[in-house]
């Protein structure tokens, strides 16, 4: 009913009048003029691709710039493996702290009204204002041979700093905030109602999470694991601050490719981090599935 | 209206939903352990050094040289961010072309990719024998290994900030006013700065803030590019994974404390822009 209305009525105007009409009826036919627009995407697509997309080609070109068989001999190298499966563990811990912890912090925060919820909330945020240098620094302060807990340590023979244990604590820090960050806002626009009636009806705190909350939260949580696995797997300063890069023992990939490049082995540097190119690829990918997902569920755009 | 109620039912100690004790011990526990308890050594360390110290060292030209680094390239960085990442979240929410899904996926590729790689990518790049780099040296324009490359590196790792701030505002913004503007014969120019613009102002203010901050502390990224030549193209970070290489702890420490006030300070003030934004929002 309504189109036929349109139709008359620019039939029946014309002239001057048509095209105001025009914009009552339809006000975003005409958004922009044609050249602003493409002025604008055109300025959009060259400033993506002279900032993202050039380096990408850069390590693709660099890491198969001596042919193919050298390139897998880089990637298939003992240490550089080794890496590899450090910065999977890294991220492996990263992910299950962040879970527990962002599942229990935003359950907190959005389902109990207590005083202080603000100044948790803030406090869980630092490790996004904090440079991830002094990330490292803390552990190394606070655990290094000069720190307060290293007598204890060293007693003990537990050898956090320079060593896996310390990686994975400053990975973990750097990551803190990435889950909660995520459920926090889903769970908080939920509301307590759908728990507090399951609960007066008589189910558990396990039923009520598995039941109520974990299917309003389940795309939001894997979208923050995807977040938190790809900083996880990238992390530099943090790292490289209290790994001590010892080559095979406490190096991750990012390390790697660092020791590598300041080797002037560029060849073997960028195809460690084509390796990582991928990763972070497909990281993308996966994240743009879930928030396709996750959109359409909250229905969404 | 909500909220009084339940803080009733709060003051008489009635929790319905079960798991307050084992979500508020999970928290702290996990908050205080990886966090809090490390954070604090910083502030221990730093009690440690008296004044002067702690005064020498902050004050010591190479310091001041590296926070001054720091601060020009993010703020300049920044700044990019803002104008760009406002034409990327224009583009992106308003006009419908082949390409806009993927285009708006690879806005997070500074997020997923690891810094050191992009670090030395964009060194590559922006070196004179690089695609880039060698275009600019024919002008005479060195980039890598000056504070211009800083300021690109800086670019890259915040430029998601910022788009990532302003598309949702600009995705809720009510067509109405601009249709009002348009029909009370304002240009688009005019609509644009006059109408569209003071309602994104503070997420783009908060994202370029976040860019800002982050631009600051970073270190992957930017060390490859820097050259970290004294005095010039130190950056803050780097100072202190330098003094930690020396064992000057103390020193790297006081570099550090610094630098934590500056970032908390910074993320106090947007936070505050971010309050007030959502006050003004419900109107």
């Amino acid at each position: 009913m309504p189109r036929d209305a349109e139709r008359t009525y620019e039939q029946d105007v014309s002239g001057d009048g048509l095209q105001s009409l025009q914009k009552v009826i339809d006000p975003h036919r005409d958004e922009g003029s044609l050249g602003v627009k493409c002025a604008l995407i055109g300025i959009s697509v060259l400033f993506l691709g002279i900032m993202l997309v050039l380096p990408l080609a850069v390590v693709a070109v660099n890491a198969l710039r001596e042919g193919w068989e050298a390139y897998k001999e880089n990637i298939l190298d003992e240490y550089t493996i080794k890496a590899f499966r450090l910065t999977l563990t890294a991220m492996f811990f990263a992910v299950a702290v962040n879970t527990v912890f962002g599942v229990a912090a935003a359950y907190l925060l959005s389902k109990f009204y207590f005083r202080g919820r603000e100044v948790i909330a803030a406090l869980i945020d630092i490790p996004f204002s904090i440079s991830p240098v002094i990330a490292g620094l803390v552990f190394i302060l606070t655990y290094g041979n000069m720190g307060w807990m290293g007598g204890f340590l060293k007693s003990h023979g537990i050898k956090i700093v320079f060593a896996v244990p310390g990686v994975i604590l400053a990975t973990i820090f750097v990551t803190f905030p990435f889950v909660f960050r995520e459920l926090f806002p889903v769970m908080n626009v939920q509301g307590r109602e759908e728990e507090e009636a399951a609960a007066l009806m008589g189910a558990g705190g396990l039923t009520i999470f598995r039941r109520i909350t974990f299917p309003h939260i389940k795309w939001a949580l894997l979208y923050g694991i995807i977040l938190c696995g790809a900083r996880a797997m990238g992390e530099f300063g943090a790292v490289s601050v209290i790994s001590g890069h010892l080559r095979g023992k406490t190096n991750t990939l990012p390390l790697h490719v660092e020791i590598l490049y300041n080797e002037f082995n560029t060849a073997a540097a960028f195809a460690a981090s084509s390796v990582l190119v991928v990763m972070a690829v497909i990281i993308l990918i996966i994240r743009n599935l879930v928030e396709m997902k996750k959109g359409r569920k909250a229905g969404g755009r | 209206m909500e909220q009084q109620i339940v803080k009733v039912k709060n003051r008489k100690g009635v929790r319905v939903i079960p798991g307050y004790g084992l979500c508020m011990g999970v928290t702290l526990t996990m908050l205080g352990s990886f966090i809090l308890l490390p954070l604090c050594s910083i502030f221990f360390s730093t009690s440690r050094l008296s004044v002067q110290e702690f005064k020498e060292i902050v004050t010591s030209p190479q310091v001041v040289s590296g926070y001054k680094v720091s601060l020009c390239c993010a703020f300049c960085a920044s700044l990019v961010n803002g104008v760009f990442g406002m034409i990327l979240a224009w583009v992106l929410v308003r006009y419908d072309f082949p390409g806009r899904r993927a285009m708006d996926g690879l806005i997070e590729l500074p997020f997923a990719l690891p810094t050191a790689v992009a670090g030395i990518a964009l060194t590559y790049l922006y070196s004179d024998k690089g695609w880039l780099g060698s275009l600019f040296a024919k002008m005479g324009i060195k980039i890598a290994y000056t504070p211009v490359g800083i300021t690109i590196a800086m670019v890259f790792v915040g430029i998601p900030f910022v788009v990532r701030a302003v598309q949702p505002v600009l995705e809720k913004l009510d067509r109405q006013y601009e249709e009002a503007a348009a029909m009370l014969g304002a240009g688009r120019a005019y609509t644009f700065f006059h109408v569209i613009l003071p309602e994104i102002v503070p997420a783009l203010l908060a994202g370029a803030g976040l860019a800002f901050a982050r631009g600051i502390g970073e270190y992957g990224s930017v060390v490859f590019i820097a050259g970290n030549i004294p005095y010039k193209t130190q950056i803050a970070p780097l100072l202190i994974v330098m003094k930690l290489e020396q064992y000057k702890y103390s020193d790297a420490t006081a570099i550090a404390f610094v630098l934590l006030i500056f970032s908390f300070t910074l993320m106090l003030l947007i936070n505050s822009v971010q309050i007030y934004m959502q006050r003004f929002n419900k109107g």
